[in-house]
C-alpha cells in the first residue's frame, strides 16, 4: 500500500448526499480480477453518455478537475455495497482523499486499506471547502495527515480527527495482515479454547 | 464472565470472539464462518499468493458463484461474457489451489450466498459470519453477528481467520403489535428505513425486537436483517428463539445429536439481558405499516402504495430539493402522480432479500389463476437450487408459469446489472431486491422496491398496485 503523508492538489466539489457505491463504480465494472485499471470507469454512468462519449457537464470531465486528487462531498458518501472496487476506482483515477460529513461504514474502512484518507468534517466546513474547490486551479487544498489538518487556499487550517492506528498504518504504508500475523500465538490459543467449548464449529470441512 | 453489566445480543457475541484487544481499543475479532463469491475474492486470493500465505481455516470457509452467472440453461455451457467467465474460472482455480470447499454451478445447492448459508446450516446462531458482500447482514436473522467486508478484509480473514474491528454501537428497533393483512417483513424493513434514513444506523448494529419481529418466520427475519445495510447499519440481528432453533435443527451442516444440545444450551444464553443498554432506540407500530414502495433512487425514498410522488417545491432545503428533482427526472416521475398509476415494464421476484420458498409461495398465492398483464416481463428467480426444487415439488413453478412468469435458475440475477438479466435504459421495474440506486439493475433502469406479494400484484396489474386489492383466489 502506498503511504499517505501530505497531499497538495486540486479538489473536486461534489455537493451531493448519499453518493452510493453503484454510482462510484457500477456493478458491470466489477468483473475484473485486478485492483488496477478501474479509474476509467469511476462514476461511469455520470461521466459518460449512453453513446460512450464524455458528458461535459460532469465535474471530473472539466478542467482542472480531471486531475483532482481530493473529492469533497455531502453526507453518507460511499453508502451501499462492500465493493472495494469503489476505493480502487477512486485511487486509479488519482483521488487520494475524500472529505465529507459522513461515510458509509464499509467504504470508510475500505478506503484506509487502500491508501485513501477519508476525512469527516462538519457539513458547514465541507460547504466552505466546496466553495473553495469551485475556484478550480486557483484553489489548491493541502491535506496533512501527520498534523491532521486540511489547509484551505487562504491558509486557514482545519483540524480533523483520525483513528491513531489507521493513521499509523497509512503514514507508513503498512498492511494489516502483517500486523495481525504477529498475534498468531493468541489466535492459536483462542482456537484451542473455542474448539474445546464449541466443537461443532470445527467439524470437518463441509463435504463439498 | 460473571457479575458484569447487562449485555446485548451483540455484546455477548462480540465478547465471545475477541482474541485480543489492542492498546487503542481495536479488537482482533475471531471469525467463525467466511463465505466467499467470485466478485470480491479474486484480488484477495491474489494477495495471499503474492505474499506466500495460506488460507488459515479452509474448513470455516465456503465458496459459491452467484453474481455473474446467467439464470437460464445457457449457464451450464461456456459463460458467454469473457470477463464473467474469467471471474468464475478464477474462483474455481483459487478454491482448488487453496483447498477451500466450493459449491459449483452444477450442484443443486448452488445459490445466492446469503440464501445458502442459512439453508445449509453453515450459518448458525452465535457465530461471527463475514462475506465480501454488504448483505451478509442477512445471516443476523439467526442471532449471529454477520457483516459485509471489503476485499482487503477478505484477504485478512483468509490469512488469519480474524478481523480488526472497533466495537459498534447498539441500536434496538422494536416493532410492536401485529402486521395488517397484505403486509410483510419487506414492508417492515422499508418502513424502518423510511423512518431512520439510509444513514440512520451508521456505526450501529441493529437488533430487531418486538412482537411483530418475533412473529416473523426465519425467511421474514432474513428479509429484515438483509436490508440493515440500507439503513447504514453494520449488521442487523434478531435474538435466537424457538423459531430459530426449529429452523436450524436438521440442516445439513448444523450440529447433530449431543453437539446440537450443547450448541442449543449456548444459543439460549444469547438474547439481550432485560436491562441491557442500547445507545439508540426506535419504535414502530406494525399496525400502522401499509404495503410500501420506493419512488426514488435511495431506499429511504419510500411511501405507502396509496401515496403520491412527492413535490420538490415543498422541500425547504435547497440541496435536498435539487436532489429530489434529480431523482424524479431519473425515475421519469412528476410530482403528485399517484404511485398506483405508474406502469411497469419488468417485475423481478428474487435476490437475497426475497427469493426464499416463503417469498415464492407469497407471490404464487397472489397470481394463482390470474395472468401477467400484457407487455410486462415478469421473472421469478429462486435464491438457490434447493429453493427451486422445493417450489417445483409444491407446484409453484406451474402456477407462476401459467400466469406468464419466467421461472429461472438460482442466482443474483436482476438484483444488480452484472449478469445477462438487466433492465434496459428507461425501463421501470417492480423489484423485490434491496437497492433502487441509479443504474443498479442496469444503466438507466428505474427500480421500485417492494414485497414479493406486491411485486406479484404489479405483474398482474401492469402497474404498481395495492396487494390488498388482489386477495388470493383459493389455496395454492
Ligand atoms: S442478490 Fe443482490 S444484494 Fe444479494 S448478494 Fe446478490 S447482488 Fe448482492
Amino acid at each position: 500500500m502506498q503511504a499517505f503523508t501530505t497531499l497538495t492538489g486540486v479538489a473536486a466539489p461534489m455537493p451531493e448526499a448519499n453518493v452510493d457505491t453503484d454510482k462510484i463504480i457500477p456493478a458491470r465494472f466489477l468483473k475484473t480480477i485486478a485492483r488496477t485499471g478501474l479509474g476509467r470507469n469511476l462514476f461511469a454512468n455520470l461521466r459518460y453518455r449512453q453513446d460512450g462519449t464524455e458528458n461535459p457537464d460532469f465535474i471530473l470531465n472539466k478542467e482542472p478537475y480531471r486531475k483532482a486528487e481530493v473529492l469533497i462531498a455531502h453526507e453518507n458518501f460511499g453508502c451501499g455495497s462492500s465493493r472495494e472496487h469503489a476505493p480502487w476506482a477512486l485511487l486509479d483515477f488519482g483521488i487520494r482523499c475524500v472529505i465529507a460529513p459522513s461515510f458509509g461504514d464499509i467504504f470508510h474502512n475500505n478506503s484506509f486499506k487502500n491508501g485513501i484518507l477519508p476525512i469527516r468534517l462538519p457539513r458547514e466546513v465541507c460547504d466552505q471547502l466546496i466553495e473553495d474547490a469551485k475556484l478550480g486551479q486557483n484553489a489548491r487544498v493541502t491535506v496533512d495527515l501527520e498534523r491532521q489538518v486540511v489547509v484551505r487556499p487562504n491558509g486557514e487550517e482545519i483540524r480533523f480527527e483520525v483513528d491513531p492506528f489507521r493513521k499509523h498504518l497509512l503514514l507508513n504504508g503498512l498492511d494489516d495482515i502483517g500486523q495481525t500475523m504477529q498475534h498468531a500465538p493468541a489466535i492459536d490459543g483462542y482456537e484451542a479454547k473455542q474448539k474445546a467449548a464449541q466443537p461443532w464449529l470445527y467439524s470437518a470441512a463441509p463435504g463439498v | 464472565m460473571s457479575a458484569q453489566k447487562p449485555r446485548t445480543l451483540f455484546d455477548k457475541i462480540w465478547d465471545a470472539h475477541v482474541v485480543e484487544t489492542l492498546p487503542d481499543g481495536t479488537a482482533l475479532l475471531y471469525i467463525d464462518k467466511h463465505l466467499t463469491h467470485e466478485v470480491t475474492s479474486p484480488q484477495a486470493f491474489e494477495g495471499l499468493r503474492m505474499a506466500g500465505r495460506k488460507v488459515r481455516r479452509p474448513d470455516a470457509t465456503i465458496a459459491v458463484v452467484d453474481h455473474n452467472i446467467a439464470t437460464d440453461a445457457s449457464r451450464y455451457g461456456t459463460i458467454e461474457d469473457p470477463e464473467s467467465r474469467v471471474q468464475v474460472e478464477t474462483l474455481e482455480k483459487n478454491v482448488k489451489e487453496f483447498g477451500v470447499p466450493y459449491i459449483p454451478l452444477t450442484d443443486k445447492r448452488q445459490g445466492i450466498v446469503h440464501v445458502i448459508g442459512p439453508e445449509l446450516g453453515l450459518s448458525l446462531p452465535g457465530m461471527t459470519i463475514v462475506c465480501g458482500d454488504s448483505h451478509t447482514s442477512t445471516h443476523g436473522a439467526l442471532g449471529a453477528l454477520a457483516f459485509g467486508i471489503g476485499t482487503s478484509e477478505v484477504e485478512h480473514v483468509l490469512a488469519t481467520q480474524t478481523l480488526l474491528q472497533k466495537p459498534a454501537k447498539n441500536m434496538r428497533v422494536s416493532v410492536d403489535g401485529t402486521l395488517a393483512l397484505g403486509c410483510t417483513a419487506k414492508d417492515i424493513v422499508l418502513a424502518i428505513i423510511g423512518r431512520i434514513g439510509t444513514a440512520g444506523g451508521t456505526g450501529h448494529v441493529i437488533e430487531y425486537a418486538g412482537e411483530a419481529i418475533r412473529a416473523l418466520d426465519m425467511a421474514g427475519r432474513m428479509t429484515v436483517c438483509n436490508m440493515s445495510i440500507e439503513a447504514g447499519a453494520r449488521a442487523g440481528m434478531v435474538a435466537p428463539d424457538q423459531t430459530t432453533f426449529d429452523y436450524v435443527k436438521g440442516r445439513p451442516f448444523a450440529p447433530k445429536g449431543e453437539g446440537f444440545d450443547r450448541a442449543l444450551a449456548w444459543w439460549k444464553t444469547l438474547p439481550s439481558d432485560a436491562d441491557a443498554h442500547f445507545d439508540t432506540e426506535v419504535r414502530l407500530d406494525a399496525a400502522q405499516i401499509a404495503p410500501q414502495v420506493t419512488w426514488g433512487t435511495s431506499p429511504e425514498d419510500v411511501l405507502p402504495i396509496t401515496g403520491s410522488v412527492p413535490n420538490p417545491a415543498e422541500v425547504a432545503d435547497e440541496a435536498k430539493r435539487a436532489r429530489m428533482q434529480r431523482m424524479l427526472d431519473y425515475m421519469g416521475l412528476t410530482a403528485g402522480q399517484r404511485l398506483q398509476d405508474l406502469g411497469v415494464d419488468v417485475v423481478f421476484i428474487g435476490s437475497c432479500t426475497n427469493s426464499r420458498i416463503e417469498d415464492i409461495r407469497a407471490a404464487a398465492a397472489i397470481v394463482k389463476g390470474r395472468k401477467v398483464a400484457d407487455g410486462v416481463r415478469a421473472l421469478v428467480v429462486p435464491g438457490s437450487g434447493l429453493v427451486k426444487e422445493q417450489a417445483e415439488q409444491e407446484g409453484l413453478d406451474r402456477v407462476l408459469k401459467e400466469a406468464g412468469f419466467e421461472w429461472r435458475e438460482a442466482g443474483c440475477s436482476m438484483c444488480l446489472g452484472m449478469n445477462p438479466d438487466k433492465l434496459k435504459p428507461g425501463q421501470r421495474s417492480a423489484s423485490t431486491s434491496n437497492r433502487n440506486f441509479e443504474g443498479r439493475q442496469g444503466p438507466g433502469g428505474r427500480t421500485h422496491l417492494l414485497s414479493p406479494a406486491m411485486a406479484a400484484a404489479a405483474a398482474l396489474a401492469g402497474r404498481l398496485a395495492d396487494v390488498r386489492d388482489f386477495q388470493p383466489k383459493g389455496a395454492v
